[in-house]
């Protein structure tokens, strides 16, 4: 044992000082992951594909809402009722652009090629170049720094947890996010339009048979995990800003997500983003915070190896 | 009434001609920053420009002009359409067949060759004899590697750049110019370091394909594609070992000492040239002779049927993860080329977007034809130097990957096969586009479930 001992002894310390603290913040970037995680655990449920750009309707949804916002704040420090009515208004804004941006996606990267039956490889070429696209274009109109967002409110410790502080940002998320993951979890276990996602992702040819409407479903998944992945760029740019760049990582560890809780799996893609998070935020105490992307890596990586369908298993099209 | 209006194909081609017209004047407009986030947006359709150079107007005319034009060969190419492709295909028939004779294709392929040894002594400016050497040549080589993984395996590996960068470092650490003590303690030639980097990257392409080749094409992309992630991490953190974003210090360039033959190749590009030209010629002769082996067939069997392939007795996974090896070991081979040529390696140059480039290469040419790959990497490199050398007004050089990412989208959906299809492939594609009936989730997905 000796200095390895040592060394996992002192780091387990700083782990049970800083546990809550870590465990909320991690809790945070969960409900993040969870909510574009679920954007690609969907089309993945009524296309069978991966959408790597994904990534790039979470920053589409963020530069959107980084406009509204500057042009409703301003320099001003709103409270009250008024940061309530600007959150929200932020997360609607990110949300519709993020639906926009996912529907001229699968109009114009995706459905050419499913008209023609093209081979899967080309659809990955296509969303990947589709990406490049969106996100350096963005950089290009948008500049390639970071902005910040202006904040609705003042970021201060509510109430505290075991002694960890709990800020408001977190509160915001937590809220958000389980407002939306449950409306989600609804949207798809009970309404019509949750029945014909579901019909498509268990058996495409039928569903049309007994009278799904194939194209227009495909098109609402887009719109629904598009609303939610780019409501996600709005919480995520409120507190670290927003860069043309902003999607690539989160969207790469929310795909982990997904695949850890099982793709097609929605209660999967939700519970694999909290974990995921979690996990992530608690690693900081034993590796150098430049290699915290490993550690999601190393998670993907181990999933795909020895649990390829995940915790919950790949569930394509069951009401979760 | 309206909507009726907006789903007449006439008009929703209208529309889609002025949406493209109006992405392609963002595209190539003034930039925004920061600071002033909406210039970009304004600017390039108000920023004043000449018509054609005939008359000055803003920048918003000349397109809407490109637009109505793209809309009228539209409509004439949708009513017209099958006759002109009649017609072409008429008239390329008989340089198609000389093609096909072997003759002709190493006649033309001798005459190609001459070309590009005397290319350097028709090009004389130091910005292109530089480029031929780093941007091109190097670029051909990297490209008919990722072929044989994308074209010939149809795997697609985002992560090709991780390769590139082992045999970039490797050849810092043989030469001495890392701070970690040299292999064998000694400071070795380059030259050396070629079969070393070439076996590490090999091992490197083993160990990362072996596990993640039995998964889906999919979760493969995002898997390679976050290796080479994770290798610039290490590169740029790892101070001790790579010497982190501070680069390597100087790599020395080739020398060649055999018996009464000594040369060193120096600062100048045209000796680096004639060295990668020659690499260039056996890598090709080499992966044309494995195109047509027993192993491009197993590879081409896995492509178009895995489980057939399997059940008339080829191992997948064998030849998949030989397939990944062989690109692999090309990437590292050219990262020994760039790393003894460009004297400095930093981890800032191996990045997302150069795995990304050499993909553009390969798809543009044409995935699997080698003699397309090559075409589609000299021409899309010479385009993206030239608007390095006299970048047009409002381009900055990362707006490459704009164009980069558009190519890829207009590829895939109008020529899915590339500029110089490879038969094979373009076979396989009409294949899967033409003759599956029934199974409605294989045509949403082209997927065989």
């Amino acid at each position: 044992m000796g200095a390895f001992g040592h060394y996992l002894a002192a780091h387990f310390d700083t782990l049970r000082l800083e546990f809550w603290s870590l465990f909320i913040g991690g809790l945070a970037n969960g409900f993040l992951y969870g909510m574009v995680a679920v954007g690609y655990t969907l089309v993945y449920g009524v296309l069978r594909l991966i959408n790597f750009a994904h990534s790039e309707i979470f920053m589409s949804g963020g530069f959107a809402s980084y406009f509204v916002m500057k042009a409703l704040i301003g320099t001003s420090v709103p409270n009250g009722a008024a940061t309530i009515g600007l959150i929200v208004v932020g997360i609607l804004v990110g949300a519709t652009v993020g639906a926009i941006v996912a529907t001229l996606l699968e109009r114009v990267a995706y459905r050419p090629l499913r008209r023609r039956n093209a081979p899967k490889l080309a659809y990955l070429i296509s969303a990947i170049g589709a990406s490049y696209f969106l996100f350096n274009m963005a950089g290009k109109e948008f500049g390639r720094y970071s902005i910040s967002m202006p904040q609705p409110y003042i970021n201060h410790t509510v109430f505290s947890v075991f002694g960890a502080g709990v800020q408001l940002y977190y509160i915001v998320i937590f809220v958000a996010g389980l407002i939306m993951l449950f409306s989600l979890d609804r949207l798809v276990a009970t309404t019509r339009l949750g029945r014909s996602i579901r019909a498509v992702a268990q058996d495409a040819e039928t569903a049309s048979l007994m009278g799904v409407n194939i194209d227009r479903t495909i098109a609402l998944t887009f719109i629904v995990g598009g609303a939610l992945g780019g409501a996600a760029g709005y919480l995520f740019g409120l507190g670290t800003g927003v860069v043309y760049t902003m999607g690539f990582v989160p969207a790469l560890k929310a795909f982990t997500a997904a695949v850890l809780g099982g793709i097609g799996n929605l209660r999967g893609a939700m519970i694999g983003g909290l974990l995921l998070g979690i996990a992530e935020s608690l690693s900081v105490v034993f590796v150098q915070a430049a290699y915290i992307d490993v550690v999601a890596f190393g998670i993907l990586v181990a999933v795909l190896l020895f649990r390829p369908t995940g915790i919950l298993g790949e569930r394509l099209g069951r009401a979760a | 009434m309206i909507k009726s209006f907006f789903t007449q194909s006439l008009v929703r081609r209208f529309f889609s001609s002025l949406a493209a017209m109006a992405i392609l004047a963002l595209m190539t407009g003034p930039p925004g920053s920061t600071l002033t986030p909406t210039a970009g947006l304004t600017g390039s359709f108000t920023e004043p420009s000449s018509f054609f150079g005939l008359f000055k107007t803003v920048r918003w005319v000349p397109f809407f002009v490109i637009a109505i034009l793209m809309w009228g060969i539209w409509t004439l190419w949708l009513s017209r359409g099958k006759q002109l492709k009649a017609l072409v295909s008429k008239v390329a028939a008989v340089p198609r067949a000389a093609t096909e004779r072997r003759p002709v294709r190493w006649s033309v392929g001798v005459v190609l060759l001459v070309v590009a040894l005397l290319l350097p002594h028709i090009v004389t400016d130091p910005f292109w004899q530089a480029a031929m050497v780093e941007q091109i040549a190097v670029y051909v080589l990297l490209a008919i590697g990722l072929n044989v993984v994308v074209g010939f395996a149809g795997l697609l590996d985002l992560g090709f750049v991780a390769f590139y960068a082992i045999g970039a470092y490797t050849t810092a650490w043989v030469t001495g110019a890392l701070p970690t003590p040299p292999l064998f303690g000694i400071h070795m030639d380059p030259f050396f370091a070629i079969p070393i980097a070439i076996i590490i990257a090999m091992v490197a392409g083993i160990i990362l394909g072996a596990p993640t080749l039995r998964l889906r094409g999919d979760y493969l992309a995002i898997v390679t594609l976050g290796f080479g992630e994770i290798i610039t991490i290490f590169a740029n953190n790892l101070y001790g070992i790579t010497g982190g974003s501070q680069g390597t210090s100087v790599i020395p360039h080739f020398k060649l000492h055999i018996g009464p033959i000594k040369y060193a190749w120096g600062l100048t590009p045209v000796p680096y040239y004639y060295l990668t030209l020659l690499f260039v010629v056996l890598f090709l002769a080499a992966f044309s002779l494995l195109e047509h082996s027993r192993v491009g067939r197993a590879w081409t069997a896995i492509r178009e049927d895995e489980v057939a392939a399997e059940s008339v007795g080829i191992n997948p996974l064998k030849y998949k993860v030989m397939a990944f090896a062989i690109g692999a070991s090309t990437a590292g081979f050219a990262g020994v080329v760039t790393a003894s040529q460009s004297n400095n390696i930093f981890p800032s140059s191996f990045t997302l977007s150069f795995s990304i480039n050499i993909l553009v290469l390969v798809i543009f040419g044409g995935m699997g034809s080698i003699f397309g790959v090559v075409l589609g990497a000299v021409i899309i490199q010479t385009a993206s130097m030239y608007l390095l050398h006299s970048p047009p007004s409002g381009y900055q050089s990362s707006d490459l990957y704009i164009y980069l990412g558009a190519l890829l989208v207009v590829m895939m959906i109008f020529r899915p096969a590339g500029l110089v299809p490879s038969r094979r492939r373009k076979r396989e594609i009409s294949l899967s586009e033409h003759q599956h009936e029934g199974h409605l989730d294989e045509m949403l997905t082209g997927n065989t479930p």
